[in-house]
């Protein structure tokens, strides 16, 4: 099981954190932080595992971006590292080359597409397409309801 | 108050912050204002007002009050109020919130709600958060969406039962049936769903795990469609088919296959398939052989497989990726235990990812290294680890300090291999050392006497060469001040030559450690105590004492209570003349523990003993290591009774003692000992006539002085196991045939009526063979002796044996002896009365 998922920006800043281990406000900014020291002083070549207080974190840079993920202790460090990337594809094909930016100024978006793979810390569907048909789908939902509050409120439906 | 209109704007006019304190402000300023705006009930814009919440939060300030306006916005009709509010819940709530069981009413609605995606997000909201309560209020919604005829609806479901299980254990049975149909699935996303929520099943009761290992062959069958199918660009990644899932099927074999001879041989060929034709070039295909050796490893796999499943570690090991070798150490570590061999094969390469530049790898390869030691590769590993101390982060230095210590005493070779070992972890990490491994040390030497002034000296030259180091300034110091007079009388040995020390320097040297940057508390209190000892010892000279009564003197007056205490005491002491001297005595070596000494006083070479007074040494001989017993030749206690008439006419008269020939196999660890000990006792000189200058105690194979003449709850506990040279003398007994016996006696002020006597037997002419050598004492006295240390004895040598008289105070010790031998191809057999001892050697004077 995932623990929490964070993305981090090289200069330290928070662009996303989910935590599926219920965790404490102090606790989250503290992991926050540590964590995020830890994976910012690792050098290229070093392995994507850290130890952090004894829990197994796995981290994989892209671009200016760190994915940061804890897992249990019996967890395949592997296959979290392509969980990860599985992640950082999704966001790609849905933004279309995907940037830090997008991310910041579209984090709903970023955290609706995670629910979409990741529930409970668990991986929820293994097909890429699959994640984007239904990513889309509720999108369509959303806007087809926006426009029928607006012409709703409009007075024209 | 200026407040951004929209998140984008909010968004942009945060990153256009100059500082850190400018950014701080405008979020408290925007915070407040969405804050008011909530207070107004503003519905039009509750939407936009929470995403700018959510966004302020992220950045890391509170966002508490926002949690209602998400309940808000997840009960309004609209899927894109929903869609927010619910991602609302899941950043601001958690389990332990009470406003989270408002949310129930509206995920049970949702759950039922027409749109999939607005059911989607309620499941997904519940998986995520749900507390044991809502577990408990939603199973019934849960368990019905589990057969849903959509796979959105139904994968998520899968999801929501794992949480439902996970806070209320005690409903999983009523997930059995549908979790069963799940597997069955032809949706991977709803497949690995079930898997997931399969695994937590059956990792809460054995029954539900017996449950499901009817579906081994379901699951084999998926894995090897898996496998065999060719490229599925629905679930392709790098050329695997669906690797996710494949893991996940893996993970749960082993869970099924665990303990179950069964299931575990229904596996055994789709593991073997999985483990040979899974591509190991990337990090995909390594993820899967990776979850199958874990899987190998855990069930009861062939042979043959479990082989396959190390060397594809071994594989790993040699991989250049850090990742497949942070697991391949990861896992070796685990599988040590089962297979050491296994894991030895790969020993250099472990002990080169010592040198990694990554750090998780180096506390890997570390954790394994101390898992592979063992007396055959001690040596080595250990030189290893000693080489990495020098460099190793401080983080692992205590650490590392430990287990090389633990490792020495429990593997050691011999005690200078292990003296040697730990005074070089004092020396390369003085600050790291944990203080049951220094007293551990300071026991060790207590109970060697052959190697202290050995390790005396090596101290001396430490400390003078580095005082920083905390622990060996401590060991230092304690063990100058119980030794100085082993050290000034021996000199420091280094590299074969023999420096002389005054006690000047060596007091010089502590009270330099006194006002060293380094001191403190404790060193001081070690130091006062060294000091005191020191000034005791006739090898320190007058003005020297007189110099050490200054500095205790000084200190009378020190501020830190405990110092001043000691030297209050230690002062008074000083105007006691001779009741100074025995109560600065050397210390009794100290009790052996069996947690760590024990350990290796029974594994190392110790002589034979052979206490023959069940009486008084009942405890020692229950605790006495019986190494060499099988090399005695069996005794006939009858005839012993026999021989001991004939010596003193009467059987009942006395209590008699005699002593099994020595232990030949011991002989090679009496050479290594004493050899080491030659030069650095040669000008100690106590004993005249002996040529090899040997040191006048070792009587007995090395070890066996601190065994048998100093265990714990024995009757004579204060008796010195280090008993001291200098003022014996040494009177002849025999002499004859060129066979010289000569008695050494010795006692001890703080325990009279105990004498050691150590004989000697050394040869004028021809070499003398098998000497056999018995001794009896009257009645009211009791004896015990210890093996030969051997009973041929050549021109040049000297052999020793150790005997140990208990008599009452004040009486005096009287011998005969019986000594045969074979001198110049002639046997002789020879009984003598000795009495030549001084009176009074009982009352503890002499």
């Amino acid at each position: 099981m995932i623990n929490y998922l964070l993305i981090v920006s090289r200069q330290g800043k928070a662009r996303l954190s989910k935590w599926y281990a219920t965790t404490t406000t102090q606790a989250k900014s503290r992991i926050l932080k540590e964590v995020t020291q830890l994976v910012l002083s690792r050098k290229v070549r070093m392995c994507n595992v850290i130890e952090y207080k004894g829990r197994k974190v796995i981290y994989r840079r892209y671009a200016s971006l760190f994915f940061v993920a804890e897992i249990g202790y019996t967890d395949n460090e592997l296959i979290t590292l392509e969980i990860i990337h599985r992640y950082v594809e999704v966001l790609d094909k849905y933004f279309g080359n995907v940037c830090e930016l997008d991310i910041i100024f579209n984090f709903q978006q970023a955290y609706n597409l995670l629910d979409e793979l990741v529930i409970s810390g668990e991986l929820v569907d293994t097909s890429k397409k699959a994640v984007l048909r239904m990513m889309e789908g509720a999108d369509v939902t959303e806007k087809d309801d926006q426009l029928r509050s607006a012409l709703t409120t409009g007075g024209i439906l | 108050m200026p407040t951004y209109y929209n998140l984008k704007a909010l968004i942009k006019g945060i990153r256009g912050c100059k500082t850190v304190a400018d950014e701080r402000a405008l979020i408290q300023q925007e915070s407040a204002a969405i804050r008011a705006s909530f207070r107004e009930e503003d519905t039009f814009q509750r939407h936009n007002n929470v995403a700018k919440l959510l966004y302020i939060h992220m950045l890391g300030s509170p966002a508490h009050f926002g949690q209602i306006e998400c309940l808000k916005l997840v009960a309004s009709p609209l899927f894109t109020d929903k869609r927010l509010g619910y991602l609302g819940i899941m950043l601001l709530l958690d389990e332990n919130q009470e406003v989270l069981t408002l949310v129930t009413n509206s995920l049970k609605n949702d759950m039922n709600h027409s749109n999939m995606y607005a059911v989607g997000l309620a499941l997904c909201t519940f998986a995520n958060i749900a507390s044991e309560e809502m577990s408990r209020d939603l199973a019934n919604e849960i368990e019905k969406l589990l057969g849903s005829s959509n796979t959105y609806i139904r994968k998520k479901a899968a999801l929501c039962a794992l949480r439902v299980i996970k806070k209320v254990p005690d409903i999983a049975d009523h997930f059995i049936g549908k979790a069963k149909n799940l597997l069955t699935d032809r949706n991977h996303g709803v497949l690995i769903a079930a898997i997931t929520l399969v695994t937590e099943i059956c990792s809460l009761e054995e029954s539900y795990l017996n449950e499901f290992r009817s579906a081994v062959p379901l699951l084999v069958r998926n894995l090897k469609s898996l496998v065999t199918t060719g490229y599925s660009p629905e679930h392709d990644v790098s050329g695997i088919t669906d690797p996710f899932l494949q893991v996940k099927i893996l993970r749960l074999m082993r869970i099924l296959g665990k303990g179950d001879e069964q299931a575990s041989e229904a596996m055994n060929d789709i593991l073997a398939q999985v483990a040979t034709n899974t591509d190991g070039s990337k990090n995909v295909g390594n993820s899967i052989l990776y979850e199958t050796v874990l899987t190998v490893l855990d069930i009861e796999a062939d042979t043959g497989l479990r082989v396959m499943a190390i060397n594809i570690l071994g594989k790993f090991l040699s991989n250049r990726d850090n990742n497949i070798r942070y697991v391949a150490l990861n896992t070796l570590n685990k599988v040590v235990t089962m297979d050491t061999n296994a894991v030895q094969r790969h020993r250099n390469t472990i002990l080169d990812c010592l040198r990694d530049g990554d750090i998780s790898i180096r506390r890997r390869a570390l954790e394994l290294s101390y898992a592979l030691i063992n007396e055959q590769n001690v040596r080595i590993l250990i030189r290893e680890l000693l080489a990495f101390l020098e460099v190793a982060d401080d983080e692992f230095k205590l650490g590392l300090t430990t287990q090389i210590s633990l490792a020495a005493e429990r593997f050691a070779p011999n005690k200078r291999w292990h003296i040697d070992t730990v005074l070089r972890v004092l020396k390369l990490a003085g600050n790291f050392v944990r203080e049951e491994i220094l007293s551990a040390f300071i026991r060790l030497v207590a109970h060697t006497p052959e190697l202290q002034a050995y390790t005396a000296s090596k101290l001396y030259l430490a400390l003078r060469s580095d005082i920083s180091q905390e622990s060996l300034t401590l060991a230092a110091t304690w063990i100058l001040g119980e030794y100085s007079d082993i050290l000034i009388e021996g000199g420091i040995v280094d590299d074969d030559k023999t420096t002389p020390v005054r006690d000047s320097e060596l007091i010089d040297l502590l009270l330099s450690c006194f006002d060293s940057p380094y001191s403190n508390y404790l060193i001081r209190q070690f130091l006062l105590a060294a000091l005191t000892k020191i000034s005791a010892r006739s090898t320190t000279s007058q003005p020297e004492q007189d110099r050490i009564a200054e500095v205790l003197a000084k200190y009378t007056t020190s501020p830190e209570l405990e110092l001043q205490q000691r030297a209050v005491e230690f002062a008074s002491l000083f105007t006691l003349g001779e009741t100074r001297v025995g109560v600065l005595e050397q210390m009794p070596a100290p009790e052996l523990k069996a947690t760590v000494m024990g350990v290796v006083s029974e594994r190392k070479p110790v002589g034979s003993t052979k206490a023959m007074d069940a009486d008084l040494l009942g405890d020692e001989i229950s605790n006495a290591p019986s190494a060499s017993v099988g090399s005695q030749p069996p005794v006939n206690p009858q005839s012993n009774q026999d021989l001991l008439a004939e010596i003193f006419g009467s059987s009942s008269e006395l209590a008699t003692s005699t002593s099994p020939p020595a232990a030949q196999p011991q002989k090679s660890s009496v050479d290594d000992i004493l050899g080491l000990f030659g030069s650095s006792s040669s000008n100690s000189g106590p004993v005249p006539q002996t040529p090899s200058a040997l040191p006048s105690y070792p009587a007995t194979p090395a070890t066996a002085v601190p065994s048998t003449f100093a265990l714990p709850q024995s009757a004579t506990p204060a008796t010195p196991a280090t008993p001291s040279v200098r003022k014996l003398t040494e009177y002849s007994a025999y002499e004859k045939n060129g066979l010289r016996v000569t008695l050494t006696p010795q006692t001890s002020a703080a325990k009279p009526g105990i004498v050691m006597i150590l004989a000697r037997f050394q040869t004028t002419g021809p070499p003398v063979t098998g000497i056999s050598f018995q001794a009896a004492v009257p009645k009211s006295q009791q004896l015990q002796m210890l093996p030969m240390s051997n009973p041929n004895v050549n021109p040049g040598a000297t052999e020793t044996q150790q005997m140990r008289v208990v008599a009452p105070v004040g009486s005096n010790v009287r011998l005969r002896l019986r000594i045969g031998y074979t001198a110049d191809g002639q046997t002789h057999q020879e009984q003598v009365d000795f009495a030549g001892f001084p009176a009074g050697l009982t009352s503890g004077t002499a």
